[in-house]
This record gives C-alpha cells, structure tokens and sequence, in this order.
C-alpha cells in the first residue's frame, strides 16, 4: 500500500510539472510584453527595462521556467538590492493588476469555492443517487419515465440560463430569496444561506442529472448480475439482496466519478460564480483571463491541476478500501 | 428440522412437476422457453436434463425454484414433497430457496459476489433461513462446509475473496455453499462446464461423494452426456423446450428412441472413431419449434 501510494503522488508530481511548462510555454509564446502591460501609460523604456530585469523576463526561457517551480517551492526574490521583493515559499508570483501574491489571491477565495463545491455535491449527491434508485426500482414504470425526462432537461439547460431564471423568480419576482449581501455566517446565517443556496442549485442541477442517469444505469446492470441470481437462489430477503449484492458494486464507480468531479469544482465554479458575482477561485480566474494578468492565470491552472491530481490519488486509495480485487492487487 | 423433515418423507416423490411451461410474451406473440414439462425424482435419486444450449434446460431449473426472469410466466405445477411451489408467495417461496431446494450455477466466479469474503457469501445463506444464529456459529458453518468440499485450510479461506481462487476451487465454495443449509434437493446447472477436464472430474466426483453421504436428491442440467452417464439414474432428453425422450441411462444410451437423442449420441467424439468432422445436431430453439409447427399448421 505505502509502495503503491508513492509511485502515485510521484507520477502526480510530474503531471503537475507538465501542466507547470504547458502553461508556461502558454503564456510565454501567446501574450504581449508583460512589462509594457504593467509599466502603464507613462513609460520610458529605461522602466521597461528595469520591470524586465526584476521579473526576470530577460532570461532565457529555461531558467525563467526553473526560477518559477523553484519560486514554488523554496520562494524566491524579485530585483535586488534595496529594491528587492521577497516572494515567500509557495511564491506563484504577484497580479500584473493588484500587484498582491497570487498565493494569497488563491487562498483568499479558495474556501469561498469550497462552500459552493461542498453545498452543490451535497445537493447532487442525494438527487442523483436517490433519483437513480427509485428511476431503477421502478424501472419502465411512470416514475422512471418521468424522472429521465427530468434529468435530459437537467442535463441540457445551462447553468448560466438556470441561474438567470432562478434569480429572476426567487429573488425578484417571488422573493423568497435575499438580495446577496456580503456576509460571513457567524453574524447573518439567514443571509449567507440565501446568498449561497442559488449557486448550490445551479451547479447541482446538472451533476445531480448525469448522478441519476450513472446510478440507474449501474444498478440496472448489476441486478442482472449472476450473483444477484445466486443471492436470490440462497433464499436472502430482497432488501438484503439489494443492500448487500447489488448496491455496493453499483455504487462503487459512482464513487470515482464523485472523486474527479468535486475535485474539479474545488478550483472553482467559472460560470457559476460569475454570473451570482461571488468571489471565489472561478471568478477569480475568470477576472484574471479578461485582464490578461498572468501571474493569477497561471496560479489558478496550477491549482486546478494540482486538485485534479490529488482528487485521483484520494480516489484510488478509496477504492482499494471498496475493492478487495484492487486491495490484493495494491498490496 | 431433520425430524419434521422424515415425518413428512413416506413415500411422496422429492420433486413432482406437471406439464411445467415458462412463456415468455415476445413482439410475435407468446413463445414458450419451456413446454409441458414433467419431471420426477425420488427421495436421493439423481435426474439428468440434457440438451444442447437454447432446449430450455436451464430455464427449467430457474422455473423449479422460481427465479424464471420477470418478463417470464410460470404455469403448470412444480411439487417439492407433495408441497405446490407454484403460487407460492414470495415469502414461502424465499423460505423454499436456499434452504430445501439448493443451486450451483455454471460460472462459479460471476455467481460470486467479488466485493465479499466467500465466508460471508456462505454465512449468509445459512443465516437466511436460521433466524437468530449468531456470526461465529454461522462462520463454523461456513469452515465446516468448506472442509465437507475438500478446501483446505477452510479455517484461513473462509476469509478470502472469490478471485483468490480458482476456477475449481471457486465451484467447490459454490458448492459448499449450496449444501450449508442440507438441502434435501439441489440443482447443478451446468456444474463444470466452464472448468478444465481434469477439475471437470474432481467436481463430478465429489457431487457423487456428496449424494452418498447426505442421501440428497440431484438434478443435474448438461449437455455433456458423459456427464450424465457418470452420475445419474433417469435422464430426460430436451430440445426446443419440450421433453423429446425420457428415460432410464442405461436404455437412453443402448436404445435411444428418438432421433435427436441418437444425433446427440452421435455428436459425442469416441476415440475408436475414425479422424474426421465432428458431428454437430441440427440446432434449435423454441423460436425454431414455433416456427415449424406454425409451417405445419398447428397454431392456427
């Protein structure tokens, strides 16, 4: 298990490392002078030339690459002499806009990205397998029929038109809702939760459609299973037939596509936090790719990759606690 | 249990069935898997259904225990010691499986739930029909069963998953599992046919070991004929759903009366026969049955 763990987070860091020079050469090959960008309007090009050299952007490209993964993990010093900035450890350098870290940008609006994240799984997690289950249980009946037509609607409106809609009718029309304020849940939980339940819904809307559809899907195969027959045949009541023989293995590839998916949401709902104007990672990197500010761009696809590997590893470790068949293989 | 079980024998056949049909409703109407099927076995005997795949064999069994699919209906009747199994409710019916009427299937590693120890897929079944039995008897249950099919160190593999073992081992936890409760019947299907010749033997082998010991009835479904000649005392020859001919082995095999028997006799390969094709039957199915009796005018 320590063995095969350890060949994962290391083919992990390379992938991230990957991702560390696609971005580069990105950003490197595509965008326009960074200097002229935060030199401004009134600019000589004596001040372009001093921004190059504190950037480091007049060395060639190699080392300006290894200066950036080792600014990441031993930090690094911009300029020199009294003009020195120091960039601590996880240094991914400072927005061209706001001249802040771009560390603490990320760590700044992470946990905001995090509450959507949570909150939406949560909703899909129990729309999606609760809807999977009874559309299989009652597999051709009204019930089902009614609940696939429910997720092909779910699947195919888009968020942002989902989102738009139910601003309209909750917040404006109905008002069930609060007009958002920023809050912070211990003074207002009443508003927080008004202010995060539409974003919840929204993100859900379409998990919770493709859930329902994976857990049908699953199950129906499994209950075809000839274990299940066996199960039948030893005389096992069919609620243990189905907690015991056909959920777990139906539930188990669900399990690594929770795993991707929430890992993904983590580095931030694009859409869904622009369009309800919350500041999380999404629109965070969203701003940042208007703006051209790359710095905060780069950060942001870096953590989004580095989410993405971690959620893969975090799976494979549950999944040998699921599957025996992994576990003996892994050990 | 034993007691009740002797009080109730006299001399009631083990299994009765009576013209035994499973329809199934197809776009072109009703078409029967199985049709007016009779079957009989006494107390320990052991009855061999043959047939090539598609004869409704298999069907046959599921209808037995009533696990023909949903889509499918069961009529005729189906008497397990006098008792009508057919009408059964649900609850009578999950009493009867597993307990009274056991089964081992043809591919021991699907039959097996990967994600559980093959202990508990033993325990279970035990426990399913001894409400009130605790894990740790269920589990010597489960040892002793193991040991009963010649696994060893059953202490240490009731512990193991099904892929831990092989294809033969696999169908001797199948086994073990079937005879945990002390079944008074059990119906192999296909038993080793998805194993190696040599294993193919050792199961054989120990499903005879079986029957000596513990007097209980078998119904063996194959289309492997020296399989039946091994083992059984009455055969019933089925294709297309229907029973073609029926009979004592001995006679089956020295005077086979109808065609399809003598074509099923004749496809066995025999080392005295000359090098040359393997002779195949004429395939069937019950699609094929309708079709020609349709021709014939039968079902007009």
């Amino acid at each position: 298990m320590p063995r095969f763990l350890l060949t994962r987070i290391s083919s992990g860091l390379v992938v991230l490392l990957l991702v560390c020079l696609f971005t580069f050469v990105v950003f490197f090959a595509l965008s326009p002078d960074p200097a002229v960008q935060i030199c401004g309007k009134n600019c000589t090009p004596e001040l372009i030339d001093q921004i190059r050299g504190n950037l480091g952007l007049d060395q060639p490209f190699w080392t300006q690459f290894f200066l950036f993964v080792a600014g990441i993990f031993a930090g690094r010093t911009y300029g020199d002499g009294a003009a020195a900035v120091e960039c601590a450890a996880p240094c991914l350098g400072y927005s061209f806009q706001s001249s802040q870290a771009v560390w603490d940008m990320i760590v700044q609006r992470l946990p905001v990205s995090a509450t959507i994240a949570v909150g939406a799984a949560v909703l899909w997690l129990l729309a999606g397998l609760v809807g999977g289950l009874l559309s299989a249980v009652k597999e051709d009946t009204f019930l089902d029929r009614f609940t696939t037509g429910l997720t092909l609607t779910g699947m195919s409106i888009p968020n942002y038109v989902l989102a738009l809609v139910l601003q309209y009718v909750l917040v404006v029309r109905l008002q069930w809702l609060p007009f958002p304020q920023a809050v912070r849940f211990a003074d207002d939980p009443v508003q927080w939760f008004g202010n995060f339940v539409m974003p919840w819904i929204v993100l859900a809307v379409g998990y919770a459609a493709a859930y329902t559809r994976l857990t049908r899907a699953n199950v129906l195969d499994v209950l075809r299973e000839n274990y299940v027959r066996t199960a039948y045949a030893k005389g096992l009541p069919q609620a243990l037939v189905w907690r015991r023989h056909a959920l777990r293995p139906a539930l188990t590839p669900v399990v690594t596509i929770f795993g991707m998916d929430f890992a993904g949401l983590l580095g931030g709902a694009l859409i869904t936090e622009t369009v309800f104007g919350i500041n999380g990672v999404g629109k965070m990197a969203a701003d940042s790719i208007a703006r051209n500010d790359q710095p905060v761009i780069m950060g942001v696809t870096l953590l989004a990759g580095f989410l993405v590997v971690v959620g893969n590893i975090v799976v494979d470790v549950v999944y040998t606690a699921i599957d025996p068949r992994v576990r003996v293989n892994a050990r | 249990m034993t007691t009740t079980r002797s009080t109730t024998t006299g001399t009631e056949a083990l299994l009765r069935v009576r013209d035994l049909t499973v329809t199934f409703a197809t776009p072109r109407g009703p078409l029967d898997a199985v049709r007016s099927l009779d079957l009989d076995l006494e107390p320990g005997g052991a009855l061999g259904i043959v047939g090539e795949s598609g004869s409704g064999k298999s069907m046959t069994s599921l209808a037995i225990m009533g696990l023909q699919p949903r889509a499918a209906r069961r009529t005729g009747s189906v008497r397990l010691r006098g008792r009508e199994l057919v009408g059964m409710s649900q609850a009578d019916l999950r009493r009867v499986r597993g307990d009274r009427i056991a089964m081992v299937f043809q591919d021991p590693l699907s039959s097996l739930n990967p994600y559980y120890t093959v202990g508990l897929q033993i325990e279970e079944a035990y426990r399913a029909h001894r409400p009130g039995v605790t894990r740790r008897a269920a589990r010597k249950v489960a040892v002793a069963a193991l040991e009963r099919v010649h696994i060893r160190d059953a202490a240490v593999r009731v512990d193991h998953y099904p892929h831990q073992f092989s294809g033969g081992m696999r169908q001797r936890v199948m086994i073990a599992m079937a005879l945990s409760t002390e079944p008074e019947l059990l119906i192999a299907d296909e038993p080793t046919t998805a194993l190696d010749v040599t294993v193919q033997a050792q199961i054989l082998d120990l499903l005879q070991e079986i029957r000596r010991e513990t007097g209980t009835g078998l119904v063996l479904i194959t289309h492997d004929l020296a399989v039946v000649s091994e083992i059984t005392d009455h055969i019933v020859v089925m294709k297309d759903g229907v029973c073609v001919e029926r009979g004592a082995v001995e006679q089956i095999f020295t005077e086979p009366q109808h065609p399809y028997t003598r074509a099923l006799l004749d496809a066995v390969p025999r080392i005295d026969d000359e090098i040359g094709a393997l002779r195949a039957v004429a395939p069937g199915s019950p699609a094929a049955r309708e079709n020609a009796a349709r021709e014939n005018g039968d079902l007009a």
